[in-house]
């Protein structure tokens, strides 16, 4: 037996799987796509008409799907980098030589990656009400007139953000601390007898041996993002008028709610092109930054 | 199928058995016992599958130890669904040919299962039964059962919209009876807003809800798709009636431009006063009473829906009992229906569940008899009307609620909406118009 056909061999378990539960349902919803598959074709296959790139030139047609796109941009434009920013504040206090408690701490910062989040969400309504909620109550010392949160249009978006930072910057803290903890501290010895301060340092030895760890995390955080569907789903239904409908609550409504696979399938491609359109440019950027190890 | 001939096989080649003899032979075993082991479970002619949901699933069980005694040797399965799944669970067992033998089922919903030919017609069966007596039901109820002039449903409970509000604050407001026509709750609404102030509002309508709307436009006595569900029919004139009566609830501020989740708390605002009206249904009767300060229970209770001249009509909401017709065991499954449909289980039902009964007879129930916030409701239900009976109603309806938010919110003008909506539900019903014609020159 050729080599290469053993490696086939023992490779075939998993391309199996990989076809049977990847390749044939991306392929199924591709044809699917192209249909106007919905309730009357699950009643009767010969109630399906095909309608080429229809699904896809209505869906362009549609406000509500552009809407979308817009919230759901708004939302990765702000919240990844607000997300890694916060993720890498606290990695960096936890790792200060200066911290106390750090493994009380850094259990508690991570709880809410675990908890569950339509329990949270039921505490972020209360922390976020326009008339009782703690946040207003705090801006309301610091002489601000009190937000909306939910039912302003403009603010529900950016209380998503929040309540989608605090829940999920703990994850990428871990990464980040781990790749913080690896770093050898001869750097910063030999950084320090070349008289860096903690910002020199921080740019010219953190930052470079963080930077494939940073890009991982960053992609990482940017494809979870596009794909944000359960945060606005539990806090505000896509409302208040249609501010926090995101790409895949669209897609969620349109397959699951009104059974209209056909158009649901053409939105799950369109949000695909867009991740993987930015994946690759992500990866450009980093490799010509020299980031990518 | 069973897996004999399998075995007869196997035992007649058995001096020169092959490898593929062999994998053969297993394969077919294995078919075939898969197959037995499915007609044992869907074949059984005493067990009956009944799906119910939530609360309605656990109190169901409780009730069918009398059926188990009067029937015996049969059984009834009951599978509990969550509401929130139910709808879904519906569409992929009938996607997966696994829909149970009979269901609970929301009045709304039928038509899309009737969409898929997922139910059994029971036309016969009513007019031939001894226990369901037709005219013990509310009409427009029953009317949500019938599609296409065939009935596919008998309501088990019923549910429809009505006005809740605050006695209390209503005679502080001067007024000592609830309003029976549009005028005369305009004219209450503006008293209690004076006298609440502007921190608080007069009704709550919440604007990620359509039921209020669409209670007010079936006032107005007319279809709300046109052409037997071929298009919208918001450019007529009732539509714009309710339109205006509607927005005018926001721009006299009225009522609250909030959604639901802004208020967190129902029962705590309504305790504190922030609304005097709310219009909702029967499960409200339950949670206030339970959710509400003891010292407010004397103060809270209901009244008929107002209608632009005297008492309007309301939404005809609720559950049925639905026969799937992939189902084997029919004959039994009716009695199953029979015997929820009878006034003696309707007020045990009820009892249990605080559901209201859909036989007219079973509100007798000195529970009910002597409840006047469920009088109100047993006097909206002699004037409701079901919703368009097409599967795309509730896609419309949406649509309906989203524009009026943005409506209120002021991203779109009011004059602007009627058109839109129309567009926007003459797409939406596209496929259902090209079915129609199809069915009509095939």
């Amino acid at each position: 037996m050729k080599p290469s056909r053993a490696g086939w061999l023992f490779a075939a378990p998993a391309l199996l799987a990989i076809a049977v539960f990847f390749v044939v349902p991306v392929v199924a919803a591709l044809v699917m796509s192209a249909t106007d598959f919905d309730i009357y074709a699950l009643a009767d296959l010969r109630n399906t008409r095909f309608v080429g790139l229809g699904n896809y030139f209505q869906l362009l047609q549609t406000p509500l799907f552009w809407r979308a796109l817009l919230n759901t941009l708004f939302f990765v434009v702000v919240g990844v980098p607000l997300s890694i920013a916060v993720s890498l504040g606290t990695a960096l206090l936890l790792h200060s030589r200066l911290a106390r408690f750090t493994g009380f701490f850094r259990t508690a910062l991570f709880a809410p990656v675990v908890t569950t989040l339509a329990a949270v969400a039921v505490v972020w309504i209360f922390l976020l009400h326009a008339r009782y909620g703690t946040l207003n109550y705090a801006l309301s010392w610091l002489g601000l007139r009190p937000v909306d949160w939910l039912g302003d249009p403009r603010w529900a978006m950016p209380a998503i953000v929040l309540l989608s930072v605090w829940k999920n910057f703990g994850y990428n803290m871990i990464i980040l601390l781990a790749g913080l903890q690896a770093i050898p501290a001869e750097l910063y010895e030999a950084a320090q007898l070349d008289g860096a301060g903690p910002g020199a340092a921080f740019r010219h030895v953190t930052v470079p041996a963080l930077a494939p760890m940073l890009l991982m995390v960053s992609i990482l955080t940017m494809a979870g993002h596009f794909q944000i569907f359960a945060e606005p789903y539990v806090m505000t239904q896509g409302g208040p008028a249609e501010r926090t409908v995101t790409v895949l609550y669209l897609m969620y409504e349109n397959g699951f709610k009104w059974w209209s696979l056909g158009s649901a399938s053409a939105v799950a491609f369109v949000l695909f092109l867009f991740m993987l359109g930015t994946s690759l440019l992500q990866g450009r950027l980093a490799g010509r930054a020299g980031w990518s190890s | 199928m069973s897996p004999e001939p399998a075995r007869r096989r196997a035992a007649s080649s058995e001096p020169s058995w092959s490898r593929r003899d062999f994998l053969r032979a297993a394969a077919t075993a294995t078919v075939g016992l898969a197959a037995a082991s499915a007609c044992t479970a869907r074949g059984d002619d005493r067990v009956l599958r009944f799906w119910a949901m939530g609360r309605e699933g656990e109190v169901a069980t409780q009730l069918l130890g009398a059926f188990e005694r009067e029937n015996p040797g049969l059984r009834v399965r009951v599978e509990q669904l969550p509401w929130s799944a139910a709808h879904e669970k519906l569409l992929t067992a009938f996607a997966g040919d696994a829909t149970p033998d009979l269901a609970q089922m929301g009045n709304t919903w039928l038509p899309e299962l009737v969409a898929l030919g997922a139910l059994e017609p029971l036309d016969a069966s009513v007019r031939g039964s001894r226990e369901v007596d037709v005219a013990d039901y509310d009409p427009g109820i029953l009317d949500t059962n019938v599609i296409d002039e065939r009935r596919y449903g008998v309501p088990w409970y019923v549910d429809t919209r009505l006005l809740f509000y605050r006695r209390d604050l209503l005679a502080q407001a001067g007024y000592d009876a609830p309003p029976r026509d549009w005028d005369e709750w305009v004219r209450m609404l503006v008293a209690v807003k004076q006298r609440v102030g502007p921190e608080r509002y007069a009704l709550l309508l919440p604007l990620n809800e359509y039921e209020p709307m669409v209670a007010l436009w079936l006032q107005q006595g007319e279809p709300l798709l046109r052409d037997g569900g071929r298009f919208g029919n918001f450019r007529s004139p009732g539509f714009a009636r309710t339109l205006r009566f509607y927005l005018s609830m926001y721009e006299r501020h009225l009522a609250p431009p909030v959604a639901h989740n802004e208020i967190a708390n129902l029962w705590n605002e309504f305790a504190r006063g922030f609304f005097t009206f709310y219009v909702s249904g029967p499960w409200q009767l339950g949670e206030f009473e339970r959710r509400l300060p003891p010292e407010l229970q004397s103060y809270w209770t209901t009244a008929p829906l107002p209608g632009p001249t005297g008492p309007g009509a309301s939404i005809a909401g609720g559950s049925s009992l639905a026969i799937f017709r992939r189902s084997p065991r029919k004959v039994a499954a009716w009695k199953l229906v029979e015997f929820f449909s009878r006034p003696a289980v309707q007020q045990q039902f009820y009892r249990l569940t605080g559901n209201l009964p859909a036989r007219r007879s079973a509100w007798a129930d000195p529970g009910l008899a002597q409840d006047p916030r469920a009088q109100a409701f047993r006097d909206q239900l002699e004037r409701v009307r079901p919703v368009p009976k097409v599967p795309e109603w509730e896609r419309i309806a949406t649509e309906l609620r989203l524009m009026m938010e943005k409506v209120v919110r002021g991203d779109i003008p009011a004059a602007d909406a009627p058109a839109e909506l129309d567009a926007r539900a003459d797409r939406i019903l596209e496929k259902r118009r090209w079915m129609l014609d199809r069915r009509a020159h095939g």
